[in-house]
């Protein structure tokens, strides 16, 4: 990140008259526009959008790029998403017409080498997951969530059964509560353990055969795996009702441990965390869904088949579908890219990264735990959540100044105050992409923050093209667009 | 082994770290029973040589726009992509950052988010913006929720027949457990009527989906329709087409609540199908219902003009089950190209990409219903999409029609059996006259005898 001032907004540096012509004239016979299209469907003026030259255009976005910290640029330990590096052979295949110029209606039989790709990245999700069928329709992890939720409400209303609610750890990620809400269930929360896992007798207490899905995160928010998974998914089985897996941590376990042999009935992935699918500066993402036979029907359509002659096709024709949640097949930019992802690893390779993403995570914790405590658990699995409360109650320092000042150091801030069952939390996921050097100089970092003068910190971060930005001021009196009169 | 930077010096330094002897004791923690004991059943890795070759070689098989002219729309549209849109979001800096948690360290996204913002209400003539939803289908079905949280009714949402199929069944989908009633309203002549929409609206009517131009490409009578809808004190909800708004009047300026639209169109390319981006605007006053990210302006310490993301206490990171919507990712990237293509070809580009796509469709319009056996199906005004009636089954004339080396259009049956004999054909100012002719051609050929 370099360290220059702010670009002017696109709208302040536009100049009427600039814009030069952008396309041919027309090359069909000329009528008037009113004669095609009627006044009354005619804007009087065209939208004051800028008007800039080509290299206004390239000069401000290159520039407000540098502003950013990203992957390519620096460490980025945040907690719970997975940063790892995003290969440019993914992003070069990508860009081949044989994958952007396809239109979403194009016929089958123009399709055989795409849709060949999304059945194999089908199957290979179903063997990742232990599970036996999946939907790559979803956009998005929380799409992914309220997609597989209403997979489990058809089916329970299929059969007949009443359940209305969800259960969900107090540790789960915010998504989980929102996506059972918008699914029409009513959320039930269970507390953790002192050892950060489900409250196995809080859960016991409150599953009743109202109880349609349990959602766990596991590994769990904390970085731990729980050993309960198995004992919760048949007390849930026994009751009839289902067991959800959120794959947000999918990078702990690859290879290792399957959600279907663990009891999960369904599933969510994020490729673009654990597939390496850029994050783009918050999106695309993609949440394939896996799931067990029995829900199976209840997918959304459609899906990828192959027929016995070896041709692929779309299977529209599934009458117990919930429907579709997104037009056209999907994010398909980020299903490629993970099917190009895990094609480059093999079983090996997807083994390796959960081992490395898990070395990496506890060699680092060992570096850190003396002066940053790790509340619960000896080891973790790929990432860890550490609590600066000891530094804040003796020393004032937040975490909120740690993750700041570590920006000066060149260093993305952890993921801070989440998960919410651990105070002044710093959760850090170093995964699998980073080299020893890297991990150390940042566990150094940290030390040095730790004995640094707590009245800088408050300050932190210094060497940025901001300081701290008065968020308070900007959602009291939200200012969401530039207008003329502003400037 | 990809990407994985540590020696076998490294491992064994950080395992006798850690205490531990092996990367399988790693995972010891976890029982047995649950342990995969086997390698996964997955094909054998690939160097990037071999992952190159391979993966071209099945993308060579299929047969895109790049190898056959493209008539294709139904809410994907074969738009002009200037270079400067590719080269500038792939910049590292921008597609391998997050969501911009940390502002002092993403000045970049955020700056570039509120430029969207901005642009979207200038596109759309409506207050605010967010920072985009996955894509146009999904973003009808938050605004629903959105207008059943802003109305406090509850009963019934309407819906044009002419909205997007799909669109639609996005929206039964989302609300299948709730307890909402969707009521849609027939289109035989392609446009909703003022008579039928005021037939459906009830008293307890939430809000009413229109789209413009029509899912057929037809214009509907916006200004009447949006009329009638707030005499009844629903919302309206107008799904668009952000290329149109270079000609079309913008929807804040006709009355609109609640603006969607598939921004796929504004520079991102067809990927069959995605990823897109769903554009939602709305009046201010409803901005605290609002799905989604929002960046914000505000002032550092030091008082300098900056950007964060904003009013997050609608959001489930922080309200969990109470939060306006379970999104807790925009399109960032699809969202910065679309501003780098608005910004690129500004305000005349974008007159001169919807006037000639309009100029377009209508040749080729007028040349497909003078072939015999093509009919228009329907009477009104269009933008740059149309529906022919065929005497043959559509499914193959298209087929044979591609096999002349077009994407001819599509065949509507597969959403509705009324629709058997009708194609969907869409013409951006991309094809060109020459190219226009050549699919006239291959129709007449196609339908000979017909």
């Amino acid at each position: 990140m370099y360290k220059l001032d702010s670009p002017s907004l696109l709208f302040e540096a536009s100049r009427r008259g600039r814009a030069t012509a952008y396309l041919p004239a027309s090359d069909v016979p000329d009528v008037s526009l009113e004669s095609l299209i009627p006044a009354q469907h005619q804007a009087t003026s065209l939208p004051p959008l800028p008007e800039l030259s080509e290299l206004d255009v390239v000069r401000h976005y290159t520039n407000l790029s540098a502003l950013n910290m990203s992957i390519d640029t620096n460490f980025y330990p945040l907690g719970s998403c997975t940063m790892k590096y995003n290969p440019k052979r993914n992003e070069r295949l990508a860009a081949l017409p044989g994958f952007g110029a396809q239109h979403p209606y194009q016929t089958e039989d123009t399709l055989q080498g795409l849709l060949a790709i999304l059945y194999d990245l089908q199957q290979i999700l179903a063997e990742i997951g232990g599970l036996d069928a999946v939907s790559l329709q979803p956009a998005a992890g929380a799409h992914g969530e309220l997609t597989a939720l209403l997979v489990a409400a058809a089916y329970f209303r299929d059969r007949g059964e009443k359940r209305t609610k969800v259960l969900i750890p107090d540790s789960a990620h915010g998504t989980n509560p929102a996506s059972a809400h918008l699914a029409g269930f009513e959320t039930v929360t269970i507390k953790s353990d002192g050892r950060g896992l489900v409250d196995l007798a809080d859960f016991q207490s409150k599953l009743d055969d109202e109880i349609a899905v349990f959602m766990m995160t596991n590994p769990n928010t904390v970085g731990l795996f729980d050993p309960q998974v198995g004992e919760i998914a048949r007390l849930l089985h026994d009751r009839g009702a289902k067991l959800y897996l959120d794959g947000a941590n999918m990078n702990a376990i690859l290879g290792a441990v399957r959600p279907g042999d663990m009891g999960a009935d369904l599933m969510h992935y994020n490729p673009h965390k654990t597939f390496s699918g850029p994050h783009g500066g918050g999106g695309p993402g993609a949440g394939p869904i896996a799931v067990r036979s029995d829900l199976a029907p209840y997918l959304p359509a459609p899906i990828v088949v192959q027929d016995a002659d070896g041709t692929y096709r779309l299977d529209e024709d599934r009458p117990k579908s919930i429907g579709r949640v997104r037009a056209f097949f999907g994010n398909t930019g980020v299903l490629f890219r993970a099917y190009c992802y895990i094609r480059s690893q093999g079983p090996e390779g997807l083994k390796r990264i959960s081992q490395h993403a898990v070395l990496n995570a506890n060699y680092l914790m060992s570096l850190v735990r003396d002066l940053y405590p790790v509340p619960f658990g000896e080891r973790c699995m790929h990432e860890f959540v550490a609590s600066a409360r000891g530094l804040a109650r003796d020393k004032g320092i937040r975490a909120m100044d740690i993750g700041k000042r570590l920006i000066d150091s060149n260093i993305h801030a952890p993921t801070v105050y989440f998960p919410l069952i651990v105070s002044e939390a710093l959760m850090i996921e170093p995964t699998e992409t980073e080299s020893r050097e890297t991990l150390e100089a940042f566990a150094a970092t940290l030390r040095t923050i730790a004995s640094e003068d707590p009245e800088m910190l408050h300050e932190a971060p210094v060497s940025t093209p901001i300081s701290r930005p008065d968020e308070v001021k900007a959602a009291k009196s939200p200012i969401l667009r530039w207008t003329p009169e502003a400037s | 082994m990809a990407y994985i930077a540590n020696t076998p010096e490294d491992v064994s330094i950080m395992l006798r770290t850690i205490g531990l002897n092996s990367l399988e004791e790693l995972f010891d923690l976890i029982p047995a029973e649950y342990r995969l004991q086997r390698p996964l059943n997955v094909p054998e890795a690939l160097c990037e040589l071999e992952l190159t070759s391979q993966v071209s070689a099945l993308l060579e098989r299929n047969i895109g726009t790049d190898k056959r002219v493209c008539f294709l729309g139904g809410g994907s549209y074969d738009h002009f992509i200037p270079a400067v849109v590719d080269q500038l979001s792939a910049r590292g800096e921008f597609y391998t950052a997050y969501t911009p948690y940390q502002p002092e360290a993403s000045q970049g996204t955020l700056q570039a988010t509120f430029e969207y913002q901005t642009l979207i209400t200038q596109l759309t003539g409506l207050d605010v913006s967010n920072a985009s939803l996955y894509d146009g289908g999904s973003a009808v079905a938050e605004a629903v929720l959105m207008a059943l949280t802003v109305s406090k009714r509850e009963g019934q949402v309407v819906l044009a027949g002419s909205v997007h199929p799909e669109y639609r069944q996005i929206l039964a989908t989302t609300l299948s457990n709730l307890d909402v009633e969707i009521s849609t309203v027939p289109t035989p002549s392609g446009v909703i009527t003022r008579e039928s929409l005021a037939k459906a609206l009830e008293k307890e009517t939430c809000a009413v989906v229109l789209q413009y131009p029509n899912f057929f490409g037809q214009l509907e009578e916006v200004e009447s329709l949006v009329q009638l809808i707030h005499e009844k004190g629903a919302l309206a909800i107008l799904s668009v087409d952000p290329i149109s708004l270079g000609l079309l009047p913008r929807p804040g300026d006709y009355g609109a609540d609640i603006v969607v639209a598939e921004g796929q169109g504004l520079g991102n390319p067809l990927a069959y199908g995605g990823p897109y981006l769903g554009i939602m605007a709305c009046r201010e006053e409803y901005v605290r219902k609002m799905p989604g990210r929002i960046v914000g302006q505000t002032t550092d310490r030091r008082g300098k003009r900056c950007w964060v993301l904003t009013l997050q206490t609608r959001e489930q990171h922080i309200r969990r089950e109470k939060a306006t919507s379970n999104i807790c990712t925009n399109q960032g990237l699809l969202a910065l190209r679309a501003s780098i293509y608005l910004a690129a070809i500004g305000p005349n580009g974008l007159r001169q990409t919807a006037e000639l796509s309009t100029r377009k469709a209508h040749y080729a319009a007028e040349q497909l219903a003078a072939v015999p056996g093509l009919s228009l199906a329907y009477p009104g005004p269009f933008f740059k999409e149309f529906v022919v009636r065929s005497k043959r089954d559509p499914v193959q004339v298209l087929e044979a029609v591609g096999k002349l080396g077009y994407h001819g259009g599509i065949a509507l049956g597969r959403w509705n059996p009324d629709h058997k004999d009708l194609i969907l054909i869409a013409v951006t100012e991309k094809r060109t006259r020459a190219e226009i002719d050549g699919l006239v051609s291959a129709y007449a050929q196609a339908l000979q005898g017909a």
